[in-house]
């Protein structure tokens, strides 16, 4: 019998095991965007199991009851396991599409199912769309502050990314259209707007009625598409709900990018795209070139679940509880935080966007904060060209509500710290700030009510 | 040989040394050594304690791995170690330490002041700002004391920026340093036992000539090794940089961090633990000498094994 050699190595630890030198000549010029920095480098230490992390996005996956999921996969084990093993259609299939109809559905949205592809999450929905869409040096437009899982995306296709700012009432429509006009004269047209129109990732605002109406006329006048990225429409907590714009626009000039991840589970990865026909064609030849399918087990697994008719309950329940933990963030906010600071309030989602005095820069106050063992994501991770600063995006939906509070707490405490030092640097003997900041915080929200 | 590798922590460069410390086991494993990875926490004591090992491998950066804790804790094992001595990576780590070393050497270090919090919390030593800003000139450069990478460094182009820069640097520790800017070429040189690798030279591709941030960004700055010196600029600079490993008490290995200008090198810090990873400087001007990192970690091994005087 002949001798299997030993492994020479126990692992491969990481992907640089030997000089870096003698890969660069084969790195893809796009890799040289794909950008590692000091701030990262913070983020992952945010990962320590003392740490109260306000930096994450996650869902409270502990809410979905386990016998449920116990249930479901040993029916599917019982009664189609080899389908649910075997490859399935790179569209993904036709009963996974009933159910995002259903969950659309709710929305207000009625898409044909042979627009819809199903992906692996939301996010491959981004790389997908990009990559159909994108030569090196084409523009794509997005909010500022913007989703900060987009930027690596647009980056690795060497997009050129714009930003146009927000307020409480979503990107800043008439920014965008000077934005249009302005790229019109260059001779550029950007390929497309990007935006989070309900319950924004990181700012929390939802873009008001008028604005979403002034979008989708002016992708429809100027021939251009906005990916309207939506995960979280469904966890609305107060106020009235708002048209997605694919369902304003009809769906010829807004593709539409949902997910499972926020209603039911990130971990089983599943979510999809809806494009006009000839964009979907093109997306879903990018897909099968990725991944060939979306994989069969998890679809087999919504399938089963959305069998049971639950699961709008099921969101029901996630609201009541992400609704009293934004209120509890919100008042702990009001307790902790200094009188120059705002923030949002957002009426669904999972995040809380707070602004803080312009002399703090929340990268530095992450350093500080990390050693009191809490975490948040510093505002420049949202911006591409090093805004934002000053702000710092919270997560209220992955954290129990006494982790708000004294997560809140530590935060406020070194904010304190900091402006209390900056009080003392700036006595009447020193001059005041000379000028303005170069690059003002952008994102000119009201202060909070009873803030 | 049984080699621990120390590495991770909870400093803020964790991930940097992780991913040293990752290279280093690799390296020693290919070696033929046997590897006791052990990210550093509470159990370290009893884990050298139990395991034993013949040497150990620091490959920790920042506060806690390289400020001198964990080498004192070997020391007192009586446990060889790679790198600087515990007293020299104390006055390594802290730039104001490491400043005064060098200045009481004879050597050229751009001018300074250093302040603690409790000067201006306490003293009103805002008050004495205008004056060191008179002696120090625009723009200025803003540090921590102790911190690592580019963490919390800042430039000030005006008074007015003055504040806020100090409000950053105090973000990383208690003490700050005001220093003179010197407007010149960034130079590295990393020294092995007692020999100077050749010179590496970081130039700054894009963005912001005082965004400290950019420096450390792959894609942002670039590195050349050998640097471009002339054959007196070389003298000068690597004479300057053995001085300071020297004036610190280093030995085993450091980073010496300068700026040339037309007087000649300024002396900023030395870095008792630079960086192993497959971007860091350490590794490329090792290769540039013709030491692979294989090669390079042998000799580092061998260097905490013989001992040493410290000149």
């Amino acid at each position: 019998m002949a001798e299997v050699p030993e492994p020479t190595h126990r692992r491969r630890s990481h992907a640089g095991t030997r000089d870096l030198e003698r890969y660069a000549g084969l790195f893809a010029e796009r890799t040289t965007v794909m950008r590692s920095s000091a701030m990262r480098d913070l983020m992952a230490i945010t990962a320590r199991p003392e740490v109260i992390s306000l930096a994450g996005g996650l869902p409270d996956t502990s809410t979905f009851p386990p016998q449920s999921f116990a249930a479901q996969m040993t029916r599917i084990a019982q009664e189609s396991a080899a389908e649910a093993l075997q490859y399935g259609p790179t569209e993904g299939f036709e009963e996974t599409k009933d159910c995002i109809l259903e969950v659309m559905g709710a929305e207000g949205m009625l898409p044909d199912p042979d627009d819809i592809v199903v992906t692996t999450g939301g996010q491959q929905g981004i790389d997908l769309v990009t990559k159909t869409l994108v030569d090196p040096g084409d523009v794509v437009i997005c909010e500022a502050p913007t989703y900060p899982g987009a930027v690596p995306v647009f980056c690795s296709y060497q997009a050129d990314v714009v930003q146009v700012e927000c307020d409480e009432d979503g990107m800043g429509i008439d920014e965008l259209e000077g934005l249009l006009g302005e790229l019109r004269s260059e001779g550029r047209r950007p390929k497309f707007i990007y935006s989070v129109p309900s319950f924004q990732n990181p700012a929390g605002v939802t873009m008001s009625f008028e604005r979403r109406q002034r979008l989708v006329e002016l992708a429809r006048a100027n021939e251009i598409l906005v990916v309207e990225d939506n995960p979280y429409g469904l966890l609305r907590y107060g106020g009235e709900p708002m048209p997605p714009l694919y369902q304003l626009d009809g769906g010829d000039f807004v593709i539409y990018i949902g997910t499972f991840s926020k209603i039911l589970s990130p971990g089983i990865r599943l979510g999809w795209t809806v494009a006009p026909p000839p964009v979907l064609e093109k997306i879903v030849l990018g897909k099968q070139a990725t991944d060939l399918c979306t994989s069969t087990l998890t679809q087999y697994f919504v399938r089963e679940y959305f069998a049971e008719r639950r699961w709008q309950r099921y969101i029901d329940d996630l609201i009541e509880i992400y609704r009293e933990r934004r209120d509890v963030m919100l008042q702990a906010l009001r307790d902790n935080f200094p009188a120059e600071a705002t923030w949002t309030e957002p009426e669904g989602g999972l995040f809380i966007w707070a602004t803080l005095p312009d002399y703090i820069d929340t990268s530095d106050l992450l350093a500080k904060a990390l050693r009191a063992d809490v975490a948040f994501v510093p505002g420049q991770a949202a911006y591409v060209d090093g805004r934002g600063r000053h702000s710092m995006r919270l997560n209220f939906s992955g954290v129990t509500a006494d982790e708000i509070r004294e997560g809140v707490r530590r935060i406020g405490e070194v904010i304190a710290e900091q402006v209390e030092l900056y009080g003392t640097l700036t006595g009447e003997h020193r001059l005041p700030p000379a000028e303005e900041e170069p690059q003002p915080n952008v994102v000119p929200f009201r202060k909070a009510e009873g803030a | 040989m049984k080699v621990a590798v120390l590495k991770g922590g909870r400093s803020l460069e964790r991930g940097v040394s992780l991913r040293s410390g990752a290279r280093v086991e690799d390296a020693l494993e290919r070696l033929g050594h046997e590897v006791l990875p052990i990210d550093v926490g509470p159990d370290l004591v009893q884990r050298l304690v139990a395991d034993r090992p013949d040497v150990a491998f620091v490959a920790m950066h920042g506060v806690g791995g390289e400020d001198g804790t964990v080498q004192e804790l070997l020391e007192i094992l009586g446990i060889p170690f790679t790198g600087p001595s515990a007293a020299a990576c104390a006055r390594c780590m802290d730039k104001v330490q490491g400043k005064d070393a060098i200045d009481e050497a004879g050597l050229p270090t751009p001018d300074w002041f250093a302040f603690n919090q409790t000067a201006f919390r306490e003293f009103g030593a805002a008050d004495a700002l205008g004056r060191l800003e008179e002696t120090l000139g625009f723009p200025l450069v803003v540090k921590p004391s102790r911190g690592g990478s580019s963490l919390g460094v800042r430039f000030a182009r005006a008074p007015g920026e003055v504040p806020q820069a100090l409000v950053s640097a105090f973000s990383y520790d208690d003490r700050v340093l005001l220093e003179r800017f010197v407007d010149g070429r960034e130079l590295a040189v990393s020294i092995l036992g007692d020999k100077p690798l050749p010179v590496v030279e970081a130039i700054l591709l894009e963005g912001d000539r005082y965004d400290f941030e950019a420096r450390y960004e792959i894609g942002r700055t670039r590195f050349v090794c050998p640097a471009e010196l002339s054959p007196e600029e070389e003298r000068a600079v690597t004479e300057a940089a053995l001085g300071t490993y020297r004036a610190l008490g280093c030995s085993g290995f450091a980073r010496v961090d300068l700026i040339l200008d037309h007087e000649g090198p300024w002396l900023l810090e030395a870095n008792a633990i630079p960086g192993l990873t497959d971007t860091s400087l350490l590794p490329q001007a090792a290769e540039a000498a013709g030491l692979s990192f294989e090669q390079l970690v042998e000799r580092i091994l061998d260097l905490a094994l013989t001992p040493q005087g410290v000149s």
